[in-house]
């Protein structure tokens, strides 16, 4: 049956078509709709791991268990499974494993644009770059069968584009392939010292004998247009070139793309006078290429950063550019990402946003929101869970320096258990005075509203008992430990002021429910007031000063009911009251009954 | 056939991917390959959202080339102007009269620009089509994204696809009928 996917939705579908028993995933753009999807074949047990680590050392364990397993992850998430990643490649599998790695070529939703070709390169592991839909499908099936053939994990490597880009896939039936019952192997499994060298010499025997494959296999391939032109791509920019340059060029066609093919590319490279390599990120392939004797033409042309597209090429390789229409830059307003109206967070970024003496270590998520505009609150981000070890080191820094300043640290839940837990355990062995915020809204919110171990609730809808925030803090060693309601603005700046005057660790947990989420049952009956009202400005009152515009709201909206009077837009308004209380007037007011 | 190209643009929440999930389905039934592509993730927030939509014999690349869109369906006005630069020399503006304050308007620190189809119109040739408030009167707000898919199979010549089937497809039952409705409307409007 044919049908349109995204690229997320082809390697779900690929995984369901390939037997897989076992899946895990930590959220992240653009890669989260891969295990939403595999969620949704009860073939498959499908998991939300709290990080990227236990996602891949859990692969490896069913993987150990003798089942096909997938993991799936943002680009920087394959960084946390870093550590597992290489020596599951030294221990190799039982069942067949594959690790998706999503990168984000021009950074569209991430903190960096990493090109993680390179692990394939430095863990010795099989590569795959799909270029549509269907090719990812083919692909994470075949990603299995080679993984078990050359006893390794395997990497596949998507772009944001492949992910979010649908086109037509043919469906198959699933093909349940044999369990392989667990035997004990120990020289196999277990890379003590004695053991690990024949392991790594095991290692680079299998990813040699690969590049038999890579040039003989159905994902590299030459497209001879008789032209002395030639073009070496890989995943999306093959597609993109095969736009611009149609048929007045020759091909090779990388999908397999390490090893790479290396007879294959000499070959091609006696059919043309000059090589294009076209590739996103950086010059991975280009460079193998040059280090063959081949020369080729590649970054010197291309960007070396940002995303290609057709145009791109278009200027790069023919210096042509189709002629446009250019929209007049005086008619546009930007649109800012913003905190949604209802947003637990807005009430404590506006509070402690005010607090001049405070220099606030952000983290990975909504709350990176809460460093533009209005609130200004923010001054560093890492990556998942710095703030809080950042926010350490910088207290301590602050301490030797004998500054005034004060360290805050802001997280959310998921980021907390994803890798917050550990540095707050640094923060309560060390003893710093940072002043942890855990922005609890009880799921994952930015990558779109996935449970996590505080939800309550799995990936595949089983209740859990939640993980208890307060309780991890007490544990780690925190004394100090706070839980306020966000929308309590009196409340919220009680304990703001509090953390700031203490000299010992101390955590404030913000506790309420994301606006966008759907609720549970446990959600209902701990918050069952939460947006059922709204509000709205009385004109009559309202002196037009605009203090509640400094909550940095969508549903207000100076002007536009009356000339210099605030307004709400009521059927946006979830009545979270945080404007309300701003307002010196009292000119803000509820519904009743609403 | 040479690929087509259909840009939609607009702002999180007016129903732009449901428009092209609609459009790219009718689209892949009635043979024609099909690429789409979409950014999601922060953008979402409040951004604006761009949904390309490309079909004809064998499609590429996922994206538009600036400069070669047929047909810019913009849900929003400003974001008629702020993707202008993906339309054909001769291709043409599709625009919903409407305006969504964003962020810096909203807290009054800008104006929202006034004259921005007039500006358009000089440009390029402009369909204007009072999308919102057309499904404001057939009684659900939310079909403005249907009532702008009609306009889009008009300007396209796509009327031979059986849409009605494609909605009762993809759309939960209850909505059927006023989305019935809303495509009618939108068939209608761009003549």
């Amino acid at each position: 049956m044919k049908k349109l996917m995204t690229g997320n939705e082809a390697a779900a579908r690929g995984a369901y078509e390939a037997g897989v028993k076992f899946a895990a995933a930590y959220p992240g753009t653009p890669s989260t709709e891969i295990m939403e999807n595999v969620a949704t074949y009860n073939e498959i047990t499908s998991e939300w791991a709290p990080n990227e680590k236990t996602a891949v050392e859990s692969i490896a364990g069913a993987s150990l268990g003798g089942v096909r397993s997938l993991a799936s992850m943002k680009h920087v998430g394959l960084n946390v499974a870093a550590d597992p990643l290489f020596t599951f490649a030294y221990t190799g599998v039982n069942g067949g494993a594959v690790i998706v790695t999503a990168d984000e070529p021009g950074v569209y939703s991430s903190q960096n644009e990493q090109d993680n070709r390179y692990y394939s390169r430095a863990a010795h592991l099989i590569m795959f770059e799909p270029s549509d839909s269907m090719e990812t499908k083919e692909m994470i099936k075949e990603a299995f069968a080679l993984s078990e053939k050359y006893d390794m994990p395997v990497l596949f490597r998507m772009t944001t584009r492949i992910c979010h880009s649908k086109s037509i896939v043919d469906c198959f039936d699933r093909e349940e392939v044999p369990d392989k019952p667990y035997e004990k192997n120990v020289p196999k499994y277990c890379p003590l010292p004695v053991n690990a060298m024949e392991m790594v010499k095991k290692l680079k025997g299998n990813i040699e004998a690969a590049k038999d494959y890579s040039n003989n296999c159905k994902w590299n391939y030459i497209e001879d247009n008789g032209s002395k032109i030639g073009v070496i791509a890989s995943g999306v920019s093959y597609r993109y070139a095969k736009e611009v340059l149609g048929d007045d060029v020759s091909y090779l066609k990388i999908g397999f793309s390490y090893p790479l093919p290396d007879k294959l590319i000499k070959e091609f490279s006696d059919l043309v006078d000059t090589i294009y390599v076209i590739e996103e990120i950086d010059p991975v392939m280009e460079n193998d290429i040059k280090a063959m004797g081949i020369d080729v033409i590649g970054k010197e042309v291309f960007p070396i950063s940002g995303e290609l597209s057709p145009d791109v090429i278009r200027g790069a390789i023919l210096g042509e550019k189709i002629e446009t229409v250019e929209p007049d830059q005086d008619y546009l307003v930007n649109r800012p990402a913003s905190l949604c109206a209802g947003c637990p967070h807005r009430g404590l970024f506006y509070t402690l946003g005010k607090k001049k003496d405070a220099i606030i270590y952000s983290d990975i998520g909504c709350y990176s929101l809460g460093l533009g505009q209005p609130y200004n609150a923010g001054d560093a981000i890492l990556c998942m869970g710095a703030s809080i070890s950042g926010g350490h080191g910088l207290a301590k820094a602050l301490e030797a320096t004998n500054s005034d300043k004060k360290a805050f640290a802001v997280l959310g839940d998921s980021t907390f258990f994803h890798s917050g837990m550990t540095s707050l355990l640094d923060v309560a062995y060390n003893q710093s005075d940072v002043c942890t915020i855990i922005l609890d809204n009880r799921i994952t919110g930015m990558t779109g509203h996935q449970e996590n171990p505080g939800s309550g609730m799995t990936l595949s809808g089983e209740e859990v008992e939640p993980a208890d925030i307060e309780q991890i803090v007490r544990a780690l060693g925190i004394k100090n430990v706070r839980t306020v309601n966000p929308n309590d603005l009196k409340a919220t700046e009680e304990a703001i002021n509090w953390g700031m005057e203490l000299k010992e660790p101390s955590v404030i947990i913000t506790r309420y429910p994301c606006a966008l989420k759907r609720f549970s049952k446990l959600d209902k009956e701990e918050f069952p007031e939460a947006f059922k009202q709204s509000c709205y400005v009385d004109t009559d009152v309202c002196v037009g000063c605009r203090l509640c515009l400094k909550s940095g709201c969508p549903a207000l909206a100076f002007n536009s009911t009356v000339e210099n009077k605030s307004g709400i837009l009521e059927d946006m308004c979830l009545g979270c009251g945080v404007c309300q209380q701003i307002c010196p007037m009292g000119a803000i007011k509820r519904h009743e009954n609403a | 056939m040479r690929t087509h190209n259909i840009l939609l643009s607009g702002v999180g929440g007016q129903g732009t991917i449901t428009a092209a999930k609609l459009l790219t389905t009718g689209l892949m039934n009635a043979g024609y390959d099909v690429k789409m592509s979409e950014i999601h993730g922060m953008s979402q927030r409040g951004g604006t959202v761009l949904s390309q939509v490309r079909y004809g014999d064998e499609v590429q690349s996922p994206v538009i080339e600036p400069g070669t869109a047929d047909l810019l369906v913009a849900f929003e006005e400003m974001e008629a102007m702020r993707y202008l630069n993906y339309l054909k020399k001769d291709g043409t503006c599709v625009v919903n009269e409407t305006q969504i304050w964003p962020m810096p308007v909203v807290i009054g620190s800008v104006k929202y620009p006034q004259g921005i189809l007039d500006e358009v119109e000089k440009k390029v040739a402009l369909k204007k089509v009072p999308a919102s408030e057309l499904a404001e009167q057939i009684g659900n707000p939310k079909t403005m994204n249907v009532i702008l898919l009609g306009a889009i199979v008009q300007s396209m010549n796509l009327e031979h696809i059986d849409w009605e089937k494609i909605i009762r497809e993809n759309i939960k039952p209850q909505f059927h009928d006023i989305n019935i409705e809303a495509f009618k409307r939108g068939l209608e409007l761009s003549k």
